[in-house]
């Protein structure tokens, strides 16, 4: 797949939110205002790209040669949390300032669906790396330096930093949605979270349009 | 446990504090699921039902070996272990439903309801408490699930349960946006309803209470006239 290919469909065919309804919860609950957001957005897409830096390799030279690939949702999961713990830590140690604009957002992302989905989507393509002749101990022995690993990973960072981009475009697109509807009349019944989804789904079928492009 | 207690617990998981209607939390797999038809819901509650009881069952026993600090870390890990077992078992006898579900069965692990439930409910219950929570909880989830993959595949499809009803179809409900507005109605609607009975109830409890002071105090009187 091309970088462009890959860059249109995940911002806006396949849009993280609006099309494959992963990270949901963060998409209703953190689009009150533009700017948290943006935090949100930007916290999402910075863990992202670090998992899929991360996670790839992880899943590709241990877990799928060692047949091991039944083990990867407890070591996602594990990774990310602890990867989301460090980067805390360090933006709280280099970066104050950053740290308080950003560091509420990242515990609420580490048990998020679109991070653990994005590193399941990227190790998606590897699932039958023992069928494709490597073994641990060609990993072991450096013996997997090949163009198409390389290629692999390359496509699953860069599939992760635009996924996540895509992420922080609907999100931040549903909060000025939602800072107009607050001046709306709204009935009763439709206040709170069914206005937003209904917000939602006018995006959805503005978003299911790009479809059309690919 | 006594009979009161489960009564109570029952009514919270299904009606009262339903995940997806109430509390709305577990909104991807809901939005997802719901358009793959009504028995994927079914298959998708039941995996729900089962991480549930059982990740409820074991934090309940531990609730006082783990340590407050860490104890997120310790919650996701010991959903994600149980998580794994629904995956392999149904990668190995429910086929078809495993490549439905696809990534959503993985992605039970950071379903909010569960850690919301390990949080909020089994770390400071008893055992037997809180998997009743984890069963209950489990089977509200699943009935708004399935109801609103019900409606969905009627709508969508013209079909229920995979069969074929008639060739009348909106298309827009079984697509991505049809998702977000299923669901939109179906908390509107759910409330309206709720919050009616509720009324009606205190209603009821108020002239309960009004007519027992009157008896009370006509019962009163007598004794006082007689007297």
């Amino acid at each position: 797949m091309d970088v462009f290919a890959i860059i249109i469909s995940a911002l806006f065919v396949d849009n993280f939110v609006l099309s494959q309804f992963l990270g949901i919860c963060p998409f209703l609950g953190v689009s009150k205002k533009v700017n948290s957001a943006l935090g949100m957005g930007i916290a999402v897409t910075a863990v992202m790209v670090i998992t899929c830096v991360v996670c790839y390799p992880i899943y590709t030279f241990l877990l799928a040669p060692m047949g091991l690939q039944y083990l990867r949702i407890l070591v996602f999961i594990l990774v990310i949390a602890s990867l989301v713990q460090i980067l805390e830590m360090v933006l709280k140690r280099f970066s104050p300032g950053l740290y308080s604009a950003m560091g509420i957002y990242l515990p609420l992302v580490t048990t998020n669906c679109a991070i653990l989905g994005i590193a399941n989507i990227v190790t998606e393509t590897v699932k039958d790396a023992s069928k494709a002749g490597y073994v641990f101990s060609d990993v072991f022995f450096g013996n997997l330096v090949n163009v198409n690993m390389a290629k692999g990973y390359g496509e699953a960072v860069l599939s992760g930093l635009f996924y996540g981009l895509g992420f922080t475009l609907a999100i931040v697109l549903l909060a000025g949605l939602r800072q107009k509807a607050d001046k709306l009349h709204v009935p009763k019944p439709l206040k709170g979270f069914p206005i937003t989804m209904l917000l939602a789904c006018f995006m959805a079928m503005a978003f299911y349009l790009f479809t059309t492009i690919v | 446990m006594k009979l009161k207690r489960f009564k109570e617990i029952a009514l919270d998981g299904t009606v009262r504090q339903n995940p997806t209607l109430r509390l709305v939390l577990g909104t991807c797999p809901t939005l997802a699921v719901t358009g793959m038809g009504a028995i994927s819901c079914l298959g998708m509650g039941a995996a729900v039902i089962f991480v549930l009881v059982f990740s409820n069952l074991i934090i309940s026993l531990l609730r006082n070996v783990i340590p407050d600090k860490v104890r997120i870390p310790c919650f996701i890990m010991i959903i994600a272990t149980f998580v794994t077992i629904v995956s392999m078992f149904m990668e190995a006898y429910m086929e078809k439903l495993f490549a439905t579900l696809g990534i959503f069965l993985d992605l039970i692990v950071v379903n909010c309801i569960i850690l919301g439930r390990a949080e909020s409910f089994a770390s400071h219950n008893p055992v037997l408490d809180s998997v009743c929570d984890g069963l209950f909880m489990g089977i509200g989830f699943t009935l708004s699930l399935t109801l609103m993959g019900i409606v969905r595949e009627i709508l969508g499809k013209g079909a229920l349960f995979g069969v074929q009803l008639w060739n009348f179809k909106i298309a827009f409900f079984a697509e991505k946006a049809g998702a977000f507005l299923t669901y939109a109605l179906f908390i509107a609607i759910f409330n309206v309803c709720y919050n009616a009975v509720e009324r009606k109830l205190k209603h009821k409890a108020a002239r309960n209470a009004v007519a027992i002071e009157r008896e009370a105090e006509a019962a009163a009187s007598t004794e006082a006239k007689e007297a």
